[in-house]
């Protein structure tokens, strides 16, 4: 039913458009006097192959716009579409098979299945689509995130790390149009944060994989194409790539 | 600290009613019980003591001993006038009492299911004596009429003045319905009926010529009871007796309370094992909810509660659970015991009711049961929570320490396994224990066993979910496989959801197999016996029906037709079956086993020769020659002598223990009648022949005729309604383990709420959600079933291996347990189908930031 082939097939005929696109988006939380608006109108357009960082102050409406251009959550107005497809009024079924086949996660709590040994966590989602691995690829991205002598253990055998290496082994491993990464490295040492900010730079070098990347810590926004700054809610700045000290610098001014 | 653990009740509402539905069940069933057999005991005491209401006398025929089943001799009438003529007796009656079977409108006979079909024949003149309230029309007064039961009137359309067919002895007569009558205050005398007669008719019709069964006397004004019976007895004749009024009605009650204490055990039985089943549910969901908790306990330790703050807590939560539940299923058990009812009619055991009798007793033994289940259970668990320590508070991912115990817990439940089997082995093998004792030994072994076999089941888990998850992986795909791996994640908690459901389908596969073992037994031993080609015997299998029949079966050319008479009879002083075999044809369609003798010796039967089976011949020391003495219920005396001894298969022995000749049974006995008639045709069974000997029955209602195959294949059916109940009783405990499997699989669903989050989101879809969950849902039902079939045909080789002497055999009813295996797998299903729902209904973005 769903393969790969067909999604390839329409990133093929959209190239022109970013790949993932959001115009007008708002998002509501609540009603009445506590309402909160997330987010308060953002247009963004991501071409393929670049790797986005997005930063801003805590509340400032990152992980509400991550979900919503993930089609985890829906925006109050506005419109998102991945691939040039419209998300927005997607039901369940289409949405998850969107998941399946164009969009890959990163969680900051690495979220691994227990019972499942690294290898299987690994290919959970080709399973759950129920296509067969392809043996090379499997090896191949095994080996990017180096956890060959890993692949039999499970979860709670592994360190920090290397959990959140077989969830980027997981989220590599059905080719996804999108990458999405909630602060990837937030629960991890700065040494090992490092090793997995290049682990996604290299992917996006070697495979042309587009990724939206939500950070707090510069270090990690410098590695990226492109910067996003939110606060309340709004794209207050839209950089190239730029270094650590300027994105610091940056964020001080925001918070000014 | 109560406030803590009673608010965190009302904020796991419901959990809580998950785990209160698990005892509510068996309570009920409990409560059930009693309101069901105390409202039947109340109608047959009402039944019993307005029978006597007017009366303080009673004289009854009595027969030289009482048999257990067969109604006292009737004694001369002339006995009234000799009561009515003593200075004391105020007014006397005399009355007739048998059995007479009514049809129905299409001219059927009427079947009680097993209740009698009585009938009476009343003298009316005296309205004191007479326990019957006409609702219509008038007493029966000459030959043709008679007054039915309200009951029948009602549930065949008759009404006074219709014609109605009675079957007394011999062949139906028509009698034209005077009158409809009830029994006093009692509602339903279930499905008994009676006929009433004036008194000249029934002694015609029941061949009672001048003879009564009994006469009702009252006293004159301020003669005692007592003083009216001694009085009466000198009159008497030899072969009737005198009771007071009051008496009467005890001993009648007595044996109807011996069969309502037996229903009432029976079913309450059932609801210890519904309970039983509870508190393995409840046991594991408190394991569960305990687990989940840690941190709440922790934090509650580190603010400053004691352990046993803690502990109290559980408990009381335990204590709200099992008090909420038991008086909910005390008050469910009023709706129950209307439903055990309508289950015992629909199994042909329908019994007179009267007002609903809710009695503290019920309340009382309905709570504490309830309660007391629901906090042993808790026990564990509470224990559990007190282990917590404070510093999980603030570690992450914090898990229950193992208990002290735990590495000891494979060797307590091996001595719990091994303790059970101790007892269930001493409650079937040993010698020389009272019933009790052997009841109470396999019951509380079987217990205690099914605790031993959950305790290590969890080790068990593993190879059995990956086996039995095989089909799982193959139909379901990823779905399936995660939920193989759902399964063995938690050892211990899949082991006592299962073994829940594991002790209802033991006792199912247990009953099953003994009952296809009964029914082997049953058709081998009719095998190795009968040589006929047909068989007749009355409607309902066993009740003796009158000889008549053999002689219009004769008739039919090309046939020899054997007539087996029987009655209980004391042979040298023991109650035994006595049969009258005719000794010329008994070979021909019967055969013997000799130990003593050979079908020779049954030509010297004639001349008061006897036959005797072996276990009896044993008991006795009776070998070839030696002498006998037969006595009958209305006290005539044989002597006999032995002239053969033969074996016959000990569990269906169609012929008594003693065989006298057919024509010193008929000349001895009174009343004589047929257990069986043999038929043997020449040319063996033929569908033409067949229809010749129907016809030839036309006349005589209540017997039917068989081939010898469906003979025994109809006397093999006969455990088939007991088999049913006990199925639907044993289905009880099942839904309890259902309620389990719902349980915990709300309660993991709740658990892996983020790891749900996640599979959505790298693209679970909803089905595959549902799918998960149904499949882990019937891996455990799977696991509880196959653990259950094991040990129920463990015990039924047991239990076979204590029968072998009674003649029991083995035998696997495969098709059974490949029904019983669907099933479980149906009901894993169906316990799926909530917890898959919710599960399937979650916000994944709520999922994944679900701490
Ligand atoms: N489910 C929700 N219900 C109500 N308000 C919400 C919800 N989710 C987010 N918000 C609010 O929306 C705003 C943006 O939240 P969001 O989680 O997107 O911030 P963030 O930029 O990711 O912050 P952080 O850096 O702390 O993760 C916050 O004010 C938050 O309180
Ligand atoms: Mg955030």
């Amino acid at each position: 039913m769903e393969t790969m082939a067909e999604g390839d097939s329409i990133g093929a005929t959209r190239a022109a458009r970013g790949v993932v696109s959001a115009s007008g988006v708002t998002r509501r939380f609540g009603e009445g006097d506590t309402a909160v608006d997330a987010l308060r109108g953002v247009t963004l357009d991501v071409p393929r192959g670049q790797f986005t960082a997005v930063m801003g102050p805590s509340g400032s409406g990152k992980s509400t716009l991550m979900h919503i251009l993930a089609g985890l959550d829906r925006p109050t107005a506005g419109e998102v579409s991945i691939d040039g497809i419209d998300i927005t009024r997607m039901g369940d079924q289409e949405l998850t098979l969107l998941r399946r086949n164009h969009i890959g996660f990163i969680f900051q709590f690495f979220n691994l299945l227990p019972m499942l040994t690294a290898a299987e966590n690994i290919t959970l989602p080709l399973d759950l689509a129920g296509t067969k691995p392809d043996k090379a690829w499997v090896e191949e991205i095994v080996a990017k995130v180096g956890l060959g002598d890993r692949r039999a253990h499970r979860p709670s055998e592994l360190s920090g790390g290397q959990q959140q290496r077989v969830a980027i082994a997981r989220a590599l491993i059905s080719k996804p149009t999108v990458l999405f990464a909630d602060e990837p490295t937030g629960n991890l040492d700065s040494t090992t944060g490092e090793e997995i900010l290049h682990l996604l730079r290299d992917s996006v070098d070697t495979y042309g994989q587009t990724t939206l990347m939500v950070t707090h810590e510069p270090r990690a926004a410098a590695m990226a194409d492109r910067i996003l700054f939110l606060a309340d809610g709004l794209i207050v700045r839209d950089a190239g790539k730029s270094t650590a000290s300027e994105v610091l610098a940056a964020m001080n001014e925001l918070r000014r | 600290m109560i406030g803590v653990s009673l608010k965190g009740l009302a904020g796991r509402k419901l959990r809580a009613t998950l785990t209160a539905l698990a005892i509510v069940l068996g309570v009920a069933m409990i409560s059930g019980t009693y309101v069901l057999t105390d409202t039947i005991e109340k109608a047959f005491d009402s039944l019993f003591v307005e029978a006597y209401a007017g009366t303080d006398a009673v004289v009854t025929g009595k027969g030289a001993f009482e048999t257990d089943f067969g109604l006292p001799p009737p004694f001369d009438e002339g006995v009234l006038a000799d009561v009515k003529a003593l200075p004391d007796v105020e007014a006397a009656v005399g009355g007739i009492s048998d059995f007479a079977q009514l049809t129905d409108k299409q001219g059927d006979l009427i079947s009680t299911q097993g209740a009698p079909a009585l009938a009476f024949g009343i003298d009316t003149s005296e309205e004191r004596f007479n326990a019957l309230k006409l609702t219509a029309g008038a007493w029966p007064s000459g030959p043709g009429e008679v007054v039915i039961d309200a009951g029948t009137a009602d549930q065949e359309g008759y009404g006074v003045g219709d014609t109605i067919g009675v079957a007394a002895e011999g062949p139906i007569r028509e009698f034209t319905i005077s009158g409809i009558a009830k029994f006093g205050s009692v509602d339903s005398i279930g499905s008994a009926t009676f006929a009433v007669f004036d008194i000249p008719t029934a002694q015609t019709l029941f061949d009672k010529p001048g003879q009564l069964d009994g006469i009702q006397a009252a006293a004159k004004e301020g003669v005692a009871p007592q003083q009216l019976v001694d009085e009466i007895q000198p009159i008497l004749p030899v072969g009737t007796e005198v009771q007071t009024a009051d008496q009467e009605a005890k001993d009648a009650t007595k044996d109807v309370a011996d069969f309502t204490k037996f229903i009432r055990y029976f079913l309450l039985a059932f609801g210890g094992i519904a309970l039983f089943v509870g508190a393995f549910v409840i046991f594991n969901t408190l394991s569960i909810t305990v687990a989940q908790r840690v941190r709440e306990f922790a934090t509650l330790r580190t603010i400053g509660a004691s352990r046993r703050q803690v502990l109290g807590s559980v408990i009381l939560e335990a204590l709200v659970i099992g008090l909420v539940a038991s008086v909910v299923g005390l008050f469910a058990g009023l709706g129950l015991a209307k439903g055990l009812n309508s289950v015992l009619v629909s199994f042909g055991l329908d019994l007179p009711t009267a007002g609903i009798v809710f009695a503290g007793r019920t309340v009382a033994v309905s709570v504490v049961a309830g309660v007391v289940i629901t906090l042993v259970a808790g026990i564990l668990p509470a224990v559990r929570a007190t282990r917590v320590p404070p510093i999980a508070a603030v570690r992450e991912g914090a898990t229950l320490p193992r208990s002290r115990f735990s590495r000891f817990s494979p060797y307590i439940a091996a001595i719990t396994t091994v303790l059970g089997l101790a007892l269930l082995l001493y409650g079937m093998f040993a010698d020389d224990i009272g019933i009790g004792q052997r009841l109470g030994g396999i019951g509380a072994g079987c217990l205690i066993l099914f605790v031993g076999v959950a305790g290590f089941s969890a080790r068990l888990v593993r190879p059995l979910a990956s086996v039995l998850g095989w089909p799982a992986v193959r139909v379901g795909g990823a779905a399936g496989r995660l939920a193989r791996e759902n399964s063995m994640r938690n050892p211990h908690r899949t082991a006592a959801t299962a073994a829940a459901l594991m002790i209802g389908l033991a006792l199912i596969t247990f009953v099953a197999v003994l009952a296809q073992g009964l029914r082997d037994s049953v058709g081998d031993a009719i095998d190795r016996q009968v040589n006929a080609d047909y068989v007749v015997v009355s409607d309902d299998n066993f009740t003796p029906f009158e000889p008549a029949s053999d002689a219009a079966l004769a008739a039919v050319p090309g046939t020899e037709v054997v007539g087996i008479r029987g009655d209980r009879g004391r042979a040298n002083g023991t109650e035994e079956n006595v049969t009258g075999i005719d000794p010329a044809a008994i070979a021909s369609v019967y055969d013997f086993d000799w130990v003593e003798g050979s079908d020779e010796s049954l030509a010297s039967l004639a001349d008061g020769g006897a036959i005797v089976e072996q276990s009896f011949a044993d008991d006795e020391a009776l070998s070839v020659g030696s002498p006998l003495r037969v006595e009958t219920p209305n006290g005539t005396q044989l002597s006999v002598e032995v002239k053969g001894v033969y074996k016959a298969p000990p569990f269906w022995e169609m012929l008594g223990n003693v065989s006298i000749s057919r024509e010193a049974f008929d000349a001895s006995f009174q009343d004589p009648k047929n257990l069986y008639t043999f038929i043997s045709v020449t040319g063996g069974a033929t569908a033409g022949g067949e229809r010749a000997l129907e016809a030839a029955l036309v006349d005589f209602p209540g017997v039917k005729l068989d081939t010898k195959s469906g003979f025994s294949k109809s006397q093999q059916d006969s455990i088939g309604p007991l088999l049913n109940l006990l199925y639907v009783l044993l289905a009880l405990s099942v839904i309890v383990s259902l309620f389990g499997i719902v349980n915990t699989l709300v309660l993991s669903v709740f658990e892996r709420t983020r790891e749900l989050g996640m599979l959505r989101a790298v693209g679970m879809t909803r089905r595959q959600v549902r799918r998960m969950i149904r499949h882990e849902s019937v891996i455990t039902a799977m696991i509880g079933a196959v653990l259950g079939m094991v040990l129920g045909l463990f015990l039924a080789v047991l239990v076979t291996q204590a029968l072998k002497d009674e003649g029991v055999i083995f035998s696997v009813p495969v098709v059974n347990l490949v029904v019983f295996a669907a099933i479980a797998v149906l009901a894993g299903m169906a316990a799926a189908i909530f917890p898959a729902r919710r599960a399937a209904r979650l916000n994944v973005l709520e999922a994944l930031q679900y701490e």
